[in-house]
């Protein structure tokens, strides 16, 4: 921190890598503080953390990689935790492990140590190793394993500081560390010198001949791939044949990992064998119970949508109703004098989407710490496993079940909270059928529009468009888990974490970050898309009757005929696309309402059959999510493809059901005269 | 361990002791399931076993959730 002014500062980067839960982001938390800043691994949608800190005249990166068991080729996170450190070279590697399952939390340990960067070992968790009778001493441990050792209680910010003295002294001198290294099976040894003679001189830079030889004996497909390449065909041929004839050696290899850790752990730990009943064993005896763990599960999931409703709705309309509005009417004041269409774009247009996308705000923000704080406890774990039974069935994974469930209050969270879902296909399945989770707006729109029509049997229709509406979903699910994600069902492994006490820094941090990129990746096209639909619904003159909006759906007067919707109604449905909630609002402009005093719905019953209705019904509980969903769904898939999919998808289910609605309703002869 | 067969640790009842003998699921499968603490030769306790929906084992001091179609593809030796 003092240090002199022109002396050049050299910068040292730290890669902080460890087993998920193992309390990684705790630590990345207390190094970097507020110094974080999120992106995206190039070309991936993984978050990539980095943060700075300066310390002994040194300016420092730290760079979280993703949390990962071990450093295979099997998943996006560790290809991307490995072509991180082969390539990009840090300086030191801090892994920090949980000194409470310490046996299985050093496997990645063992994939490290053959990698060519120093690492030091931070031993996280004494405090609960240590609860669980297990012993530890450090300096044993140090010495098996020939490299620093440093024990932490991160929960606490015990032994952080001395982790990046220890981190900052094997920086300045790395060629001190020379760890001890797991040796494969000796049935094995001869084919693993083979292969690496093999590749040497013919690997480029960034690969270790040895380390390659060992995924290749893996079987790691891409480093086989590779290899292929590389190699003249008379090395690479020799190879092939080599590891044919070695396919068990995979199962060696990681059993020969662990016999590695069993040997180093022999002489620093000592764990008792008295079977004593943990805290967590007596919490799981109610929350994975196969009944008592359902009723949790509701009520938790009750509370969290209770508490985010409860809190962000009112603050949502407080903010809407009490900023937003009187910011829109002063920018209209202002510009009294201006053409019309300058104060309709500016407030309107503009502020309009801006206000949009403010008032999701303190819905996500309630959401994401409610996330957080189950994540960060254990709980969240739980409940995918008590919920995985259900899920499975939707080809979904237990942990969708969260998101979907509060997908109901809103689909924006419902899409971002998708991401506790470790693999891209089941995070892409859960993102696509969010949307059809019925929202409160489009729950709101069917409530006002049913008992127009329907009068006594309004509660009886409204439960019907419900369900079927969840029946869909559930249907869309098998058909897509069983098409477009075929094969690619990822297999529910999942470790069900000790509970913890939370930490505030990790679910503040969590709650910034989440929020944070809503606004900066989602919130410029909520924008774009709000402003855009406010200049086709306001040009070529002002009012939506006249406008390009409304000349385009009367274009589409032949798919209206099918549908059984007029013009208005596809207009209606254009600008819901906005705001779910807008659909009645425009009905209201384009019939108009209001005139003579006949309110809207009286309006309603008197233009439009029920079969008609049911039709609009169907196509606005299914049609394409609003805005905010797109733009969030765009954000989290971090591709345009993927979402234009999910859209086209939504668009043709709505569409196909309100046509079939109409036309059977048409064929029965029912609703077709008005009420 | 005696020289039984192997079973699917699917369908061993709750609080059963066994040893791993067989991953039957490919290298992905076998990939993932090693960083979690278990590969052959791996003591592990069946915690919860309900006969439908998942198994919940406990491995190296860890606890493991596993669908009952990846549980069904490990094959164990369960002590006695």
């Amino acid at each position: 921190m003092s240090a002199p002014r022109h002396e050049k500062v050299r910068e040292i980067v730290l890669a902080l890598a460890g087993q998920p839960n193992a309390g990684k982001s705790t630590v990345f938390n207390l190094l970097t503080g507020l110094s974080q800043h999120v992106g995206n691994w190039p070309g991936k949608t993984v978050d990539r953390k980095e943060g700075t800190l300066e310390r002994g005249g040194a300016r420092i990166r730290v760079i979280d990689l993703p949390g990962t068991y071990g450093l295979s080729a099997h998943s996006e996170d560790e290809r991307i935790a490995r072509d991180f450190i082969l390539h990009e070279r840090p300086d030191v590697i801090l892994m920090i492990a949980d000194a409470s399952a310490l046996e299985r939390s050093l496997y990645l340990l063992t994939e490290l140590v053959v990698l060519p960067v120093p690492v030091v070992l931070g031993l996280n968790m004494m405090d609960v190793a240590e609860s669980e009778g297990i012993e530890i001493e450090p300096h044993v441990l140090e010495a098996a394993l020939r490299m620093p050792v440093v024990p932490l209680v991160a929960r606490r910010a015990q032994g952080v500081s001395a982790l990046l003295s220890v981190a900052l002294r094997v920086a300045r001198a790395p060629q001190e560390c020379v760890p001890a290294r797991p040796e494969i099976a000796a049935s094995h040894r001869d084919v693993l010198t083979r292969v690496a003679d093999l590749l040497v001189g013919n690997l480029p830079a960034p690969y270790p001949p040895d380390w390659a030889a060992l995924k290749l004996l893996e079987g790691d497909p891409e480093i086989a791939e590779r290899a292929r390449q590389w190699l003249p065909a008379a090395a690479w041929n020799e190879i092939d044949a080599l590891l044919r004839a070695h396919e068990d050696a995979v199962l060696d290899v990681a059993s020969g990992r662990y016999e590695w850790i069993g040997r180093m752990l022999r002489a620093g730990v000592k764990r008792p064998q008295l079977g004593q009943v943990s805290l967590t064993d007596r919490l799981d005896r109610v929350a994975v119970h196969c009944v008592w763990g359902v009723v949790l599960l509701l009520a938790v999931f009750a509370l969290v949508f209770g508490l985010t409703f409860g809190i962000g709705s009112p603050l949502q309309e407080w903010l809407d109703t009490g900023v937003v509005l009187p910011l829109r009417d002063g920018v209209r004041a202002a510009l009294a004098g201006r053409p019309a269409w300058l104060a309709g774009l500016l407030a309107d247009g503009m502020l309009g989407g801006a206000g949009l996308v403010f008032t999701f705000l303190p819905i996500l923000v309630v959401f994401f710490a409610a996330l957080a704080l189950l994540e960060e406890t254990g709980y969240l774990a739980r409940a995918a496993y008590v919920a995985d039974g259900f899920m499975h069935s939707l080809g979904l994974h237990g942990k969708s079940v969260l998101p979907l469930f509060l997908g109901f209050g809103c689909n924006v969270p419902a899409v971002m909270g998708a991401r506790v879902i470790a693999s891209r296909s089941g995070r892409l399945l859960t993102i696509l059928l969010a949307p059809l989770v019925p929202c409160s707006a489009r729950l709101a729109v069917l409530a006002f529009l049913v008992p127009v029509f329907f009068h006594e049997y309004a509660l009886a229709i409204a439960l019907l468009f419900v369900v079927a509406n969840l029946l869909v979903l559930a249907g869309v699910g098998v058909v897509l888990s069983r098409t477009v994600f075929r094969g690619q069902h990822a297999a529910f492994i999942m470790e069900l974490p000790l509970y913890h006490v939370p930490d505030r820094r990790n679910i503040a941090h969590f709650v910034w970050s989440n929020t944070w990129a809503f606004l900066r990746k989602a919130g410029g096209l909520i924008l774009l898309l709000s402003a855009l639909v406010w200049a086709l619904s306001y040009s070529p003159q002002a009012g939506v009757e006249g406008s390009l909006l409304a000349r385009f759906a009367q274009r589409l007067a032949p798919l209206g005929t099918v549908l059984g919707l007029d013009w208005r109604m596809l207009v209606a449905l254009l600008t819901s696309f906005i705001a779910k909630e807008n659909a009645v609002a425009t009905l209201g402009i384009l019939y108009g309402a209001g005139a003579n005093g006949v309110g809207l719905a009286a309006t309603l019953a008197t233009h439009v059959a029920p079969a008609s209705a049911l039709s609009f019904l169907a196509a606005t509980m299914l049609f394409i999510p609003c805005a905010a969903t797109v733009a969030v769904m765009r954000q989290e898939m971090g591709d345009w493809r993927w979402t234009l999919f999910g859209v086209t998808l939504l668009l043709a289910i709505a569409l196909g059901a309100a046509a079939l609605i109409y036309q059977v309703s048409r064929m029965l002869g029912v609703g077709m005269v008005h009420a | 361990m005696s020289a039984r067969t192997a079973v699917p640790l699917s369908e061993l009842p709750p609080h059963t002791k066994a040893v791993v003998r067989r991953l039957a699921g490919g290298r992905p499968f076998a990939g993932r399931l090693a960083g979690m603490g278990v590969v052959v030769d791996s003591p592990l306790e069946v915690l919860q076993n309900v006969g439908h929906g998942p198994v919940l084992i406990l491995v190296r001091d860890t606890r493991i959730a596993l669908g009952r179609g990846e549980a069904a593809k490990i094959l164990v030796d369960a002590a006695a």
